[in-house]
């Protein structure tokens, strides 16, 4: 059984954290951070398995991560996860990914985090997975995006939540975030990376 | 795909403007997200479902950063319940991010959530279910897991596939639901759509993971499976499975490993490789030591590991060490050929692999490569740069060489030196251990104590670099041990003056205080043995200056600031200035002084404190003293202790008592001790308890294990005791390598000469078996003569301690049999309107509590209250005698449930895998002697336990002796056979077929009073001295007119049997189902082929018009048999007899339906009843249940309501009554021609009983 799937980038700042056993949040953001600096002192070329350990559930635990440029996805599973089969299986959730959203790059999971979460929730549901076919996971994700669309999804939304936003003075940021173009003015850019 | 190449955070990509608003919380720096939060609770205040919705998005990216969002769950459910998907989708993403047991607000989504698992909209019911697989609580699932098990039947996969995989979660959190349930899940395992079918084997293989022996009964299935799936992930489960069930039944194991060999050579995939060779394992475990024949599976298993070990994949390097351990713990030696590639991985860039083959080494070791080994480890510890990796070396190193009572080590003071080695390790945290193996080492091999104490008090002598740097990390622990062993036994020390100046040095004062405290204690026992020497030596001059150093330096220990070694120091100044005294009057002291510490220690075994026997008589958790009244107050007593403590402390008191007065307590305190059973003695048994002399001749010796005692004779060890050859100070282990290869070299010539003294004699007598000319391992003497002292165990140990379950592993609330049929009180709680039950609903409701209140209820007592409640019941009830339909109603009310079972299905299930298992061993396994055993451990089983008439037995003793000897007259024979089969299969056309090797159905219903007799579902079909065919007809729910019939075809003849075609002819009413494009006359091939004595099983379908009658239909099966001279073509003739039971499938009934169903009205009524009946009324529902697939409905003392439904959907209801000696049968069915068949059909199988 899966216990987690956690991605963050090589700075160690969550990207998708999701956990099927009930952490409060401070030692969710402590089992990333501990999983992290675990995983960056190991080279590329080392193997992709580690003790799970004290982290999560105690022994019978494991961790097993790949590695693509600047993200890391880790997973967590039990002893009856197979370690290569789980390895197949976050190439195949990047693949999908990639699918999803045409040539996927590190930065849609930060726009796109629900959805990447509704993928996820295609591939691995209550700490089993759920579908490993590609196509299917896709053509479901599909199928539920056109629903949205045909509702007019949250589209009409956004302008409305922007304006509220507007209203109740949120983009007073705009002196740090300029949203015109979406150039951010960093103050201090070891925050935010 | 250049995934996060782009990723650079502080930028977005221009132009686009992100959907929501929650990318922005990502580059926002933490003060402005309280901003944002306060923000976000002004949006969830607004009535727009679009505002909040996205308000709560927003949401749960703050929750992924690490903000608790709980407060907003109920927004969530707002969210949640929104009509459209959109809003629903998001409000369920967030409840699955941070709804748990603990929200309290979660019992409002019930009805939510049944609304939208009722969707027409499958996203809809797919949202939910996987939301609900996050958050699901007991509460949740009580109420939903009826819906959630519709859905599991729903039409459209990708539900079906969802439903599939939450019922895990459901039975988790409600086990009540695991049976009802479990049926239908395991119908998925053979689901059209890949996915439900993979969902069904991952819930199936997690639960039997936790239980396996409950799911053994699905082993044939998912061979089945395993053997038919092309999908490597759902392969890979199953392997998985396999090698959990394996342990528990060896026969499956035997079984596996013939396509589990195939899949290894013929599997790409070097996951689905790898599992198939970590179930091997596991079968090659289980099958034990037994099988000689399996070193084939072995060595392919080690092959394909080194393979993996050698790939330049670091994953696979590391699976493969793994998997390679596994092989060790069993088959060490076919590991220990592959040395040389553990010893390379140890080079690894990798930590994870160094340790894995650490892992290894641990059972690589042998008295040969033992010194090797740690060599190459040593070096290693050396090179280490992470303190967790040296230290691991440092513990692994130790276990190897501590394993199984340093079975090993052939030279101590190798050992020994490599242990003050490591003290010298900067910042290891595993000084504990080092001490501990020092100090067990010195305390149980007696040769190397003088090597040991010399070893020591170099170490104290040196102990500030010990010390120094390394403060407080652990090493400093080995000056314990070292001060001890000094202390102990410093008979052996050869500069004890040197020994104890070095203990009383200042600095020792900055050591922790227990360590000071053993320098103390060991202090005074240097101190005796020097007197002693002294004195003897006459030498009261120096006699005195040292009493005088400790005068002067125990001081320094007294203002310890740990109060032992405070205590002791103030102690044992006293107790030397007293000495003082004495020595200044010339009194002769040493004697007194080493009374003191006279006798030995002897190692305790480590749990020998726990099993001392509690005598009788004596109760520990009386009080001993009542406790005072809590008006007392607390506080005084620690005030009067340190009033007490403090004078005591300024002023230094005079000694309290005299030497003579000290050794008469002393003698007192022993007598008490040994009259004391709670205090482990230092002699091991009573009888020596007053021998109090101080030898050590009574301490039990057991020698190192030392197969061939060849001795070396009068030979002087180099390198024995003492330290000659070595510089003085720490001795390099690396010499001891060198000069224990010299030594073994010249034992080996030694032994060489001898043995060809020895041949020449054999040569001489009879011929004895050969010796071996490779050293091996026995061969190898240690250097020293070894004793090892054993632990000690008080006398009448209790017998080992069981380690106790964990009482809180969720999993144990799913060790629940399934195999037992579904009571009526088994059902998922339904939903209903409260007025149609009003008379129930509260009991009901009772249960659900008593249920909630203590989590994990125990089943046998939820039915023992059930029992009792069904008791009160009957009692109101039966002051009126009842016609039968009235007691099935009202016992239908009684819905507390019947203790009725039908015990059909589990001899289905149980008799099937038996049945599975002893057929086909596959061709690898040793093929004889299986089935031969098996048949004639069956058939004095089947005699003792099967009740059933003489005719028969004598049939089936015929068919015995057939089987065993193939008679000559076998046509003849057979004939007669058959017609007294014919005349059976009119009876009851279910029989055991007798090679079955039948066990003793395994039940853990407490509610059985008696074991049923085994059952089996297959009857002969027809029989020749090449074939035999035992076949058995299922109907199915799913296809109204279609029956399935599984024929079991076993060779029974040397031939090999192929091109096997089966054909009937076709009646008007029945036909044979044919591939497509074949007319009438072509029979249906038969999809294997036979080895001699192998069978195997086929089925065929046939298509059925009208079922309310039976009927016949004769068949041929044709096959060609070759063999070495030739091959023929061979023809057997059968009838294929289809009962009107047949064409009926066990369904389960629940008492209200069938009351329903009762009052309709619309069915005909028959009735049988027969005579003579002593079979148990339990036996007789589990018969009618097994033969004729009935479920009890309800069963009330000796009478019983029971159900089935045809495959055409006529309902067939019974109420059966069990009189005297007769038992009746009255029947209700839609169709009155099928129910007078059927009872028949049930009067032939009542008759027999």
């Amino acid at each position: 059984m899966i216990q987690a799937i956690l991605v963050f980038n090589n700075h160690g700042k969550p990207r998708l954290v999701c956990f099927y056993q009930r952490f409060p949040e401070e030692i969710q953001q402590q089992i990333i951070r501990e999983i992290f600096h675990l995983v960056l002192k190991r080279d590329d070329n080392i193997c992709n398995f580690l003790g799970g350990g004290s982290l999560i559930g105690g022994s019978d635990y494991k961790l097993i991560y790949r590695h693509y440029a600047t993200l890391y996805f880790v997973f967590c599973g039990d002893s009856s996860e197979s370690e290569l089969g789980i390895l197949d299986l976050i190439q195949d959730l990047v693949e999908t990914l990639d699918k999803c959203f045409e040539n996927v790059c590190g930065l849609d999971l930060i726009f796109h985090m629900d959805k990447v979460r509704y993928i996820l929730q295609e591939v691995v549901m209550g700490r089993m997975v759920l579908e490993i076919n590609m196509n299917e996971i896709v053509a479901q994700t599909e199928g539920q995006n056109r629903l949205e669309k045909s509702e007019g999804g949250l589209s009409a939304a956004p302008a409305r939540a922007v304006s509220t936003v507007k209203n109740i003075g949120l983009l007073e940021i705009p002196r740090i975030i300029n949203t015109g173009d979406l150039n951010i003015k960093v103050p201090n850019p070891s925050q935010f990376v | 795909m250049n995934l996060g190449c782009v990723e650079v955070d502080g930028r977005g990509p221009t132009g686009t403007v992100p959907g929501a608003a929650g990318p922005f919380l990502l580059w926002m720096p933490a003060k402005y997200i309280s901003q944002c939060i306060d923000e976000i609770k002004q949006e969830l205040k607004q009535d727009n479902i679009a505002v909040k919705a996205n308000a709560v998005c927003k949401l749960t990216y703050l929750q992924m950063l690490g903000y608790d969002i709980s407060w907003a769950a109920f927004n969530i459910i707002e969210v949640m319940s929104a009509s459209k998907f959109t809003f629903k989708r998001i409000g369920y993403l967030a409840a699955s991010q941070c709804f748990h047991e603990g929200t309290d607000v979660i019992m409002l989504t019930t009805n939510q959530i049944r609304k939208d698992l009722s969707s027409p909209s499958q996203y809809d019911t797919g949202v939910a279910l996987t939301g609900l697989s996050c958050f699901v609580t007991p509460d949740l699932a009580r109420d939903l897991a009826n819906d959630i098990m519709t859905l599991m039947s729903h039409t459209k996969p990708y539900i079906r596939k969802k439903a599939v995989l939450i019922m895990y979660k459901v039975f988790l959190k409600y086990p009540e639901s695991l049976r009802p349930a479990f049926p239908r899940l395991k119908e998925k395992l053979e689901d059209p759509d890949p996915g439900v079918q993979s969902a069904a084997v991952n819930v199936i293989c997690e639960l039997a993971r936790r239980n396996p022996k409950n799911y053994l009964s699905l082993a044939p299935l998912f061979f089945k499976l395993m053997t038919s799936s092309t999908n490597n992930w759902v392969l890979i489960k199953i392997i998985k499975l396999f090698g959990a069930l394996t342990p528990l039944e060896p026969r499956l194991g035997k079984k596996l490993i013939e396509p589990l060999t195939n899949l290894i050579h013929s599997t790409s995939a070097m996951s689905l490789l790898y599992e198939c060779v970590n179930t091997v394992i596991a079968v090659l475990i289980s099958l034990s030591s037994g099988m000689p024949n399996h070193s084939a599976s072995i060595q392919l298993c080690v092959q394909k590991l080194r393979i993996l070990i050698e790939d330049s994949d670091q994953n696979l390097k590391y699976l493969g060490l793994l998997a390679m351990s596994k092989i060790l713990r069993t088959h060490p030696k076919s590991v220990q050929a592959h040395k040389d590639l553990v010893l390379q991985c140890l080079d690894d860039k990798d930590e994870s692999i160094r340790l894995r083959a650490l892992d290894l080494l641990y059972g690589m070791v042998s008295k040969k490569n033992l010194m090797e080994i740690v060599k190459k480890l040593m070096t290693h510890v050396d090179k280490a740069e992470g303190t967790t990796y040296r230290d691991e070396l440092l513990t692994k190193i130790i276990d190897i060489c501590s394993q199984s009572n340093y079975q090993h080590i052939t030279n101590f003071e190798w050992y020994i030196s490599i242990l003050v080695e490591l003290t010298r390790l900067e910042g290891t945290r595993h000084g504990h251990l080092i001490a501990a193996q020092m100090l067990d080492v010195a305390i149980r091999v007696k040769a190397i104590r003088r090597f040991a104490v010399s070893q020591m008090s170099a170490l104290l002598d040196s102990a500030h670099l010990v010390a120094s740097s390394t403060q407080r990390s652990g090493i400093c622990e080995v000056l314990y041990a070292a001060a001890w062993i000094c202390g102990e036994f410093s008979e052996h020390l050869q500069e004890p003056q040197q020994t104890l100046e070095a203990m009383l040095r200042p600095k020792v004062t900055t050591l922790p205080g227990h360590i000071q405290a053993v320098y103390v204690q060991n202090v005074v026992k240097l101190y005796a043995a020097i007197l002693q020497q002294k004195e003897r030596a006459a030498d009261t001059q120096a006699a005195q200056e040292v009493t005088q150093l400790l005068v002067e330096r125990l001081p320094q220990f007294v203002q310890s600031a740990d109060l032992e070694a405070q205590e002791r120091a103030s102690c044992i100044l006293q107790l030397v200035k007293h000495v003082q005294k004495l020595q200044a009057r010339d009194v002769p002291v040493a004697e007194e002084v080493s009374a003191l510490f006279a006798g030995e220690l002897n190692p305790v075994a480590p749990k020998a404190q726990k099993k001392v026997p509690v005598p009788e008589g004596l109760d520990l958790d009386a009080w001993i003293n009542e406790p005072l009244s809590d008006s007392e107050s607390e506080d005084e007593k620690p005030k009067a202790i340190f009033h007490d403590e403090e004078p005591r402390h300024a002023k230094q008191r005079p000694p309290e008592a005299d030497e003579q007065e000290l050794a008469r307590r002393r003698e007192a305190r022993k007598q008490e001790q040994a009259n004391n059973p709670f205090y482990i003695k230092s002699s091991p048994s009573p009888q020596k308890r007053y021998q109090d002399a101080p030898g050590v001749d009574h301490i039990p010796v057991v020698q190192i294990d030392l197969s061939v005692p060849l001795k070396v004779p009068g030979k002087c060890v180099p390198g024995g005791t003492g330290d000659g050859g070595f510089r003085p100070g720490m001795p390099m282990s690396d010499q001891y390598v060198k000069l224990e290869e010299e030594r073994r070299h010249r034992q080996r010539l030694e032994k060489d000469k001898r043995k060809r003294k020895k041949r020449e004699r054999e040569r001489r007598g009879a011929r004895r078996h050969s010796s071996l000319h490779t050293e091996s391992d026995e061969d190898i003497t240690p250097a020293q003569r070894v004793d090892i002292v054993t632990e000690e165990m008080p006398e009448n140990a209790l017998p080992s301690d069981e380690d106790d379950k964990d009482p809180n592993d969720p999993y144990r609330a799913l060790d629940i049999d399934l195999d037992k049929p579904l009571a009526d009180s088994e059902k998922l709680p339904v939903q209903k309107h409260r007025d149609a039950e009003t008379s129930k609903s509260p009991e009901r409701q009772d249960i659900a509590v008593v249920e909630k209140k203590s989590k994990k209820p125990k089943r046998k007592e939820k039915k023992h209250k059930e029992k009792e409640r069904e008791k009160k019941k009957k009692e109101a009830e039966k002051s009126s005698v009842t016609p039968p339909g009235r007691v099935v109603s009202a016992g239908a009310r009684s819905r507390g449930g019947s203790a009725a079972r039908a015990a059909g299905s589990v001899h289905t299930r149980g008799a099937d895998l038996d049945f599975w298992l002893s057929t086909a061993p596959p061709a690898a396994t040793p093929a004889p002697e299986e089935p031969g055993v098996n048949a004639a451990v069956a058939a004095p089983k089947e005699e003792r336990e099967e009740p059933r008439g003489e005719e028969q037995d004598a049939a089936e003793d015929g068919e015995q002796d057939l089987e065993k000897k193939p008679s000559k007259h076998k046509k003849k024979k057979h004939k007669k056979d058959k017609e007294e089969r014919s005349k059976d299969q009119k009876k009851s056309k279910k029989r055991a077929p007798p090679r079955e090797g039948e066990a003793e159905p395994v039940e853990n219903g407490a509610l059985d009073e008696e074991p049923l007799p085994p059952m089996s579902s297959y009857s002969l079909l027809a029989e020749n001295s090449y074939i035999k065919m035992t076949y058995d007809v299922q109907g199915s729910l799913q296809k109204d007119s279609q029956v399935t019939v599984s024929v079991v075809l076993e060779n029974q003849s040397s031939s090999f049997l192929k091109n096997m075609e089966l054909n009937v002819l076709d009646s008007l009413n029945a036909r044979l189902a044919r591939p497509e494009g074949s007319s009438v006359h072509d029979g249906v091939p038969v999809p294997f082929q036979l080895p001699p004595g192998i069978s195997n099983e086929a089925q065929f379908v046939f298509t059925i018009q009208s079922i309310v009658t039976a009927q016949k239909l004769k068949g041929t099966l044709s096959f060609i048999a070759k063999n070495d001279e030739g091959s023929t073509h061979e023809k057997l003739d059968f009838k294929l007899h289809f009962t009107c039971t047949s064409y009926l499938v066990t369904t389960p009934c629940y008492s209200d339906a069938f009351a329903k169903l009762l009052e309709s009205g619309d069915l005909s009524m028959s009735s049988v009843k027969v005579d003579g009946i002593s079979m148990s009324f339990q036996n007789l529902l589990a018969k009618i249940c097994f033969h004729h697939h009935f479920s009890v409905v309800e069963r009330v003392d000796s009478c019983a309501s029971m159900y089935s439904r045809s495959i055409q959907g006529h309902h067939v209801c019974l109420l059966v009554k069990k009189g005297e000696k007769s038992v009746s049968v009255d029947g209700k069915c839609s169709d009155s021609t099928l129910l007078s068949n059927v009872l028949e059909e049930m009067k032939e199988t009542l008759a027999k009983c």
